[in-house]
């Protein structure tokens, strides 16, 4: 049965959590495919994932690779397809413990670098798997700066081949996944050198193991990483490449291509290489960051109402801890925040979707800003929801600890995020970098994209906010966010011409404004969040009281924006003092507000028990219980342990000197 | 140190390429020699056990940990002259094994709300303990799982019908020689954690459990063989032992946060990046700016938590000799001001261990980096002896009642002094105005005095909300709740003024000119760092200017490049061993990819070259 702590909080839910599971799958249709999909994964005993906390990283990855093949044979009997409707929920439905994921980027990494002719080639092979790719782009010594990797790819004019070589250790690739064991294949990236002239970095299709035996191609090393905080079953891998030689046809030549007779030839536009990086961005927030973050929220909410401590009036039980306003505090604002980026993700896709279609018509002209958007959000978003899912672990206090709570593996698989696909820090750079590209156009009155207009309309002006009500106008926080963005980026804009001007370098200039510009890309984006939330609730069709909790989570994300960077919207007086105290009490109202409706809100994102696995975040809040049960299946308890005879008992009976 | 580390019995395969039950019976392993070592040396003082310890165990977790800390305290504190000779002694001599089983299922840092019984029997003279519930098996306690005998069990006590509260039990669950659970003991293992691989946490489920009414822990309260209960005398002694746990953890927050310092700042000063310059080689990251913001503030934090902790152990050792003369009249502001410490400098340390990773980039992640272990051994430290939030809501209590005395006329003393400055400023309205062209953005000295504005503001306003939730007419407990919030950000603005205050007292003790110049810097930073993550409050305040706070930015940026050249040997001065950092990141010799290799090599996957599964 349901645990009656949990039964009440669903029983005064101001709004229909069928209805709002639809809203977020898209239309209620959708949810009905993405349950078909988990049900019919959940049911097979080969994707179950109720042993995993207990095992080795051995066990893991051998986990992962059956489940991928399993999942082809699945694919084919359920009759899915790669571009069917379903086929983005699978991940979802495995939680992403699946092996040959790295296999994808390889397949699309052809698709869009390779010619026809190399993609005639590789494509049947690699679909049908009879080869596994993976992508090896990272080395030892060089992460998200491309330009520095090390390894080599020489051409030999009298062979036509490329040789490839790991000149010094730290040249050696490092981290791509599936690589350490499973991998045949692998697209490296190399500096190209042509007759002594080096090219830039270009990527080949390398063969690494034997399609016989899975035996080391001669001149390579590789093997796996070694043990990391997560992707326990993923085999990351290293690989050192000794005058490997492939084909001149084996380096992908879509864009640049070497001829038989040496000569170098650069065509078509490698815009679009950015444009592959924008999606593997965005893609991101969706498979691997927002589901976490939900996740996290779900789990520590549903404990929060069923554990119980402390009284809160003398003589009644123990009030369940969600009752407590600093618990609230901390849970709350991660949960709107949850919904924030749900609809920013949305919005995202819509951008992509556009681009894509401009691009498709050979129109570059949105890539800046989409490449711009997908850098600042990623970083924003990441950095965000790791945040968020730590602070739903330690709400859960000690039992959050174990991992059969399911948190700590959430936290460390998120939190990865934040440096693959380009380091965070780095990614609000760039961002930055094109913020104050913008603005200087605006100044001078050039044309900007429109997300950035607002930049030179910067005004003295002030807060208009007389009580603490007028900070629940979506038009009063909005405007107080575009004004401190605007704020930042023109201060730093003008912190960055002064240096110019008085003589110091651009990049040294740059370097000592790297602190702002990166708090200015920040700020901007988290006010495009904060406006993206307010305009789809505007939105939203009033019915079964959706509209209604969805304007009150609008405003928590905005206000706990202000109530955490106080300092930002002080600064030039833009908000007072006294208008300060206001955000907070109005803040600290919704959180009384929202505090009904919690259950109903985690509710709605319909994660299964299975996919959940966790002991304390269950549908039924028989949190115990499954704790209990769940320990006894641990191996520690299950297998016997030399440890009492070797060591314990000649401990106990004090002859230790015979250890 | 170097008679663990030169010792081959200490030696072991490393402890990322084990499993947990290994990682276990490593530690037990180690645990017991480390026993036989301590006598073999004839170490016996507390302190230096503890240096032994941390350096066998490399400041890990080991499942005899509750043994040395909590059970032979207890027994010291707490058992009867009686108790002692059947106890101590076998359990000094490690014949019995004990552990401190408080903790439930269902409940934490809420003691009164334990549910585990123990009702006297007049006629066996004997307690029957019981766990009547699911929430309320004991869970948690370290060593519990595989390793102990005996437990300490807290439990609610029954005599004559009538719950006395929560006392202290010896009892035995498991069978000497067999090391079997005894009937009526359920004991076993919890699972796995985040970390605390090498602790077996356990439970302890007790069905009708008899033990005699000698084992219940009698030098305070009593129950008489016919059932009458004799109260304790004073629940305050009961606080130095937690002043003193939690002055532990400060110091752990301090060891933690310099260890994850020194692996990422060396291994920034060995991974280069990019270009600043065009056209030149690619510098090391620890010259961009972003980079020094992201470690130095943190280096700065790590020899301010350093100064605070010994601060406290000081001060602990100091007022315990009053405390055994009876005069506790320090003691409930130590309780306090401790209380928010264990949390302001457990917070700062956990979050700081997880941004060195994080600038360590995707190295970092490794587990070769060392930082994933430091960060999941010292996590729990925000939950364990006293949740966070809770903790700083104790300290807010004691605040809001120093505020209260203020404001009806009395004087308070010690570190909330400040709070007397309040009723001045009431009389004076252009204090507030006049103090702002006096903070000298680069002398601590008067940096401390604006964060000691900062916490007087925080503490008045949470006070001044707690009042008008309770003019609302509203109940005492609600009122609090619904200013817990506020109370909690009083309480971290005046811990925070507590670490600014005793690292810039510190520094005049510094007689080294070089020593202190450097330290001045860190100092600055960390003082200077915190107003400009936290300008709002300063702003708020009144106690800087906008103008003010651009000097601050500048300020920081400019501390940055001054301390660049020395981060390296402030790093070095913490003076661990590579053994103790356990990181191949953050090696001495700096040679740190060749080492990578060295170390993947050696991970289980690699073991075998084709796999079964191909």
């Amino acid at each position: 049965g349901i645990n009656p702590d949990l039964a009440s909080e669903r029983q005064t839910a101001s709004f229909s959590v069928e209805k709002l599971t639809a809203l977020l799958d898209g239309g209620a249709e959708r949810t009905r495919i993405r349950r078909a999909v988990a049900e019919a994964i959940e049911r097979d005993p080969v994707f179950s994932r109720e042993n995993q906390y207990f095992q080795s990283q051995n066990e893991r990855y051998e986990a992962a690779v059956r489940k991928a093949v399993h999942l082809q044979k699945k694919m084919h009997e359920m009759g899915w397809t790669q571009d069917g409707p379903e086929f983005k929920y699978i991940y979802r439905a495995l939680s992403g413990d699946v092996a040959f994921l790295l296999h994808n980027v390889f397949v699309r990494s052809i698709s869009v670098l390779g010619s026809d002719k190399q993609i005639a080639k590789w494509i049947p092979l690699a679909t049908k798997y009879r080869l596994i790719g993976s992508y090896a782009q990272t080395e030892l010594g060089h992460g998200t700066y491309l330009q520095g990797l090390e390894t080599t790819a020489v051409f030999d004019i009298n062979t036509q081949e490329f040789i490839l070589n790991t000149p010094k250790i730290s040249a050696m690739k490092w981290w791509p996944g599936d690589m350490g064991r499973s991998a045949t294949h692998t697209v490296v990236f190399a500096q190209l050198y042509v007759l002594g002239k080096c090219y830039g970095v270009h990527p080949f299709i390398v063969q690494i193991r034997s399609l016989q035996d899975h035996s080391l191609c001669p001149g390579i090393t590789a093997g796996d990483i070694g043990p990391k905080m997560n992707f326990e079953h993923t085999d990351n891998g290293y690989l050192m490449l000794q005058n490997v030689r492939v084909p001149r046809e084996n380096m992908l030549n879509k864009f640049c291509e070497v001829q038989p007779d040496g000569t170098y030839v650069r065509q078509g536009s490698q815009k679009i290489n950015y444009f592959t990086m924008t999606t593997v961005r965005i893609s991101l927030i969706e498979d691997e960051v927002l589901i976490a973050l939900l996740k996290a929220c779900t789990i520590a909410i549903r404990y929060s109402v069923v554990r119980r401590q402390s009284k809160l009036k003398p003589g009644e039980e123990e009030a369940k801890i969600l009752d407590y306003q600093t618990q609230q505090e901390k849970l709350l604002p991660q949960l709107a925040t949850g919904y924030a980026f749900h609809f920013i993700n949305s919005y995202l896709q819509g951008l992509l979707e556009r681009g894509y279609t401009e691009i498709k018509r050979k129109n570059f002209d949105t890539l800046p800003e989409l490449h711009a958007f997908s850098s600042g959000f990623k970083a924003l978003v990441t950095q965000y929801s790791t945040s968020a899912v730590e602070i739903c672990l330690r709400a859960c206090g000690g039992h959050g600890y174990s991992l059969l709570s399911g948190l700590p593996s959430l936290y460390t698989r998120i939190l990865a995020s934040c440096i693959y696909e380009g380091e965070n820090t780095i990614l609000f750079l760039q961002t930055a970098r094109f913020l104050i590209k913008c603005f200087m156009a605006a100044s001078a009155g050039q044309p900007v994209p429109p997300s950035v207009t607002y930049l030179a309309a910067l005004t003295p002006g002030k807060c208009p906010a007389k009580n603490k009500l007028d900070f629940l106008s979506p038009d009063t926080y909005t405007a107080a966010y575009q004004h401190a963005a605007a704020r930042l980026v023109s201060s730093t804009a003008a912190k960055l011409q002064d240096l110019i001007q008085s003589g110091v370098k651009r990049h040294d200039a740059w370097n000592q404004c790297t602190v702002q510009l990166a708090q200015a890309a920040k700020a901007h984006c988290h006010y495009l969040t904060v406006k993206n939330f307010v305009e789809t609730v505007e939105k939203l069709e009033t019915q079964a009281g959706i509209q209604k909790i969805m304007k009150h989570l609008c405003d928590l994300f905005a206000l706990h924006g202000i109530f955490s960077n106080t300092g930002i919207f002080l600064h030039d007086g833009y908000i007072s003092g006294a208008q300060m105290d206001m955000v907070t009490a109005s803040y600290l109202d919704l959180l009384a507000v929202i505090r009904k409706d919690a259950v109903p809100l985690v509710d709605a994102f319909d994660f299964t028990d299975k996919s959940l696995n966790s002991a304390l975040g269950s549908y039924d809040g028989q949190v115990y219980q499954r704790l209990y049960e769940w320990a006894q299946k641990s191996p520690t308890n299950t297998q016997m342990s030399p440890a009492y005879e070797r060591y314990l008992k000649p401990l106990l009976h004090n002859k230790l000197s015979k250890l | 140190e170097a008679l663990v580390l030169n010792d081959p019995d200490f030696q072991h395969e490393d402890l990322n390429f084990l499993s947990r039950s290994q990682r276990y019976e490593q530690a037990i392993r180690k645990s017991s020699l480390m026993v036989m070592k301590l006598r073999e040396y004839g170490i016996a003082d507390p302190e230096e056990i503890y240096w032994f310890k941390s350096f066998v165990h490399r400041g890990r977790p080991e499942p005899l940990d509750l043994h040395l800390g909590m059970f032979l305290p207890t027994l010291l504190t707490q058992a009867t002259p009686e108790q002692q000779d059947r106890f101590f002694m076998p359990a000094w001599n490690l014949e019995i094994i004990g552990t401190y089983a408080q903790t439930e299922m269902g409940h934490g840092t809420h003691l009164r709300g334990l549910e585990t019984t123990a009702t006297y029997d007049p006629a066996t003279q004997e307690f029957i303990l019981n766990s009547p519930t699911v929430t309320s098996i004991k869970w948690w306690p370290g060593g519990l799982g595989k390793t102990s005998n005996h437990a300490i069990v807290l439990a609610q006590l029954y005599t004559q019908g009538q719950c006395k509260g929560l006392h202290a039990f010896i009892v035995p669950i498991r069978q000497l020689g067999t090391h079997e659970p005894l009937p009526g003991i359920t004991v076993g293992d919890i699972g796995p954690k985040f970390g605390y691989d090498e602790m077996d946490n356990g439970y302890l489920k007790m069905d009708n459990f008899r033990i005699p009414r000698e084992n219940m822990l009698m030098k305070h309260a009593q129950v008489e063989p016919d059932g009458t209960y004799v109260k304790p005398l004073s629940d305050k002694l009961t606080y130095g032992t937690m002043v003193f746990i939690r002055s532990l953890i400060v110091g752990d927050s301090a060891r933690s946060l310099s260890r994850a310092c020194t692996i990422a700042i060396r291994y920034s000063a060995v991974r280069h990046q990019s270009e600043l310059k065009p056209g030149e080689p690619e510098p090391q990251i620890l010259d961009y700016q972003t980079q020094q913001y992201k470690l130095f503030p943190l280096l700065a934090t790590a020899y301010a938590f350093h100064f605070v902790g010994a601060y406290i152990k000081d001060t602990y050792h100091r007022i315990s000799g009053d405390i055994n003369e009876g005069d506790l009249s320090e003691l409930p502001e130590l309780h306090a001001l401790t209380a928010g410490l264990k949390a302001f400098t457990s917070w700062t340390a956990n979050a700081g261990i997880e941004e060195c990773r994080m600038a360590c980039g995707g190295h970092g992640y490794s587990r070769c980096s060392g930082i994933p272990d430091i960060y999941v051994t010292f996590t729990p430290s925000c939950t364990y002896e006293g949740e966070n939030t809770v903790m700083m809501l104790q300290t807010a209590r004691f605040l809001v009642k120093s505020y209260t005395q203020v404001s009806s006329g009395q004087r308070v003393t010690g570190m909330v002094s400040y709070l007397n400055d309040l009723s001045r400023q009431r009389i004076q309205p252009q204090h507030v105005a006049s103090r702002t062209a006096t903070v000298r953005i680069t002398d601590p000295v008067s940096l401390v005095d604006a964060y000691k504005a900062r916490a007087a503001r925080l503490v008045e306003a949470a006070a001044k909300n707690l009042q008008a939730e309770l003019n609302h007419r509203k109940s005492k407990e609600d009122a609090w709740n619904r200013t817990s919030v506020d109370l909690v950000r009083a309480s971290e603005a005046h811990c925070h003024y507590v670490v600014v205050k005793l690292f810039t007292a510190k520094l005049s003790e510094i007689g080294n000119a070089a020593v202190r110049a450097v330290l001045t810097d860190l100092c600055l930073l960390y003082a200077l760092y915190g107003i400009s993550k936290n300008t709002g409050d300063f702003l708020q305040a009144g106690i800087l200017t906008d103008a003010q706070i651009t000097q601050v930015t500048q300020c920081v940026k400019e501390l940055l490049a001054i301390i660049r050249p020395n981060a390296v040997a402030l790093v070095d001065s913490f003076d661990f061993h590579d053994v103790h950092l356990g990181s191949v990141l953050g090696r001495y010799d700096g040679n740190v990819y060749e080492n990578m290799f060295e170390w993947a090599k050696k991970s289980p996957l690699n073991k075998t070259q084709v796999k079964e599964l191909y």
